[in-house]
């Protein structure tokens, strides 16, 4: 029981100590380098998955996406260059927050107009409601 | 004025229902490519058989399906037959052979037939980054001219090629 235990502790160590040196073998020049290298895989989406972004997946697309991003980094190029090469490659489906463009701008500005006209409508009821006691209240 | 107020959750309710109506069924995997109506980028990558390096400037000068392909893919297993008649019915394939060991490739086409006219060796996958792929197969359609025509992601069947890649193939 306790040899199987101690087994499984050990086990657990094992798979520890695999992901620690995952995580050891990227090297940067800067830190500024290796927060520019989080920021971006954490804002492109993988494109093999609908919900994921590339630091969180591990399809075979998201590892080679990541060391061509560290690649980049390593080399000095800026993070509009990168995200640049990302969509020229899979389109704007890999950006995880949408450009400004019109065909876009309904998701940008339509919550907005929604409130508004919510809003309009909501002051027009009131108004009117308010009219109405008025006229009641002279009777 | 009041009765046009009271049909406006009305009027949401059917908009909302036409937009969701257009998006039933769609395949929620697919993603246009962004490389359509561009050339195919610049490569320089290994022919398999002569293990010579072959650049945009050999490709066939006749509009052709690039297919990626690999021994680990159990999909591409399952289009191999069908690429294998479309080359005996003339369409002209060209293989990329992606991140995959040159040695189980050769054993497999040697195996299973190549319906390839060119294979081309892409084992670190970055032709494949620079086409956009995002796994294999994936097969698009390329003119004479080089430029990227048509993307298709999965297998390629009579049913894929009859309704979607044979059109473009002109």
């Amino acid at each position: 029981m306790i040899g199987r235990l101690l087994s499984l502790m050990l086990l657990t160590l094992g798979v520890w100590g695999g992901a620690a040196i995952a995580m050891e073998v990227l090297e940067f020049q800067t830190p500024e380098d290796q927060e520019r290298y989080r920021v971006l895989t954490e804002e492109l989406r993988c494109p093999k998955c609908q919900n994921q972004n590339l630091e969180d997946s591990n399809a075979g697309i998201a590892v080679d996406l990541r060391s061509q991003i560290y690649a980049m980094v390593n080399d000095g190029k800026s993070n509009q260059e990168i995200i640049d090469y990302m969509v020229a490659r899979y389109g704007e489906f890999v950006l995880y927050r949408p450009v400004h463009d019109s065909s876009t701008a309904v998701l940008w500005y339509g919550p907005f107009v929604l409130l508004l006209v919510g809003g309009l409508i909501f002051i027009l009821v009131v108004f009117k409601n308010k009219r109405q006691s008025d006229k009641d209240a002279k009777l | 004025m009041k009765k046009i107020l009271f049909f406006i959750p009305f009027l949401v309710f059917v908009a909302l229902g036409v937009v969701f109506y257009q998006q039933l069924g769609k395949d929620t995997e697919y993603m246009p490519s962004a490389l359509v109506g561009k050339n195919v980028p610049e490569f320089k990558l290994v022919n398999m058989e002569s293990d010579t390096v072959v650049s945009n400037g050999d490709m066939p000068n006749e509009p052709y399906l690039l297919n990626f392909w690999a021994t680990w893919c159990p999909s591409c297993s399952a289009e191999h037959a069908y690429l294998g008649e479309l080359a005996e019915q003339g369409v002209n394939i060209v293989g990329v052979d992606y991140k995959d060991e040159p040695p189980a490739a050769k054993k497999w086409l040697a195996e299973r037939g190549n319906p390839y006219s060119l294979v081309l060796l892409d084992e670190m996958g970055r032709f494949g980054v620079d086409m956009g792929i995002t796994g294999a197969p994936e097969t698009f359609v390329v003119s004479a001219e080089g430029k990227i025509l048509y993307r298709h992601q999965g297998v390629v069947d009579a049913e894929v090629w009859e309704n979607l890649l044979k059109e473009h193939m002109q």
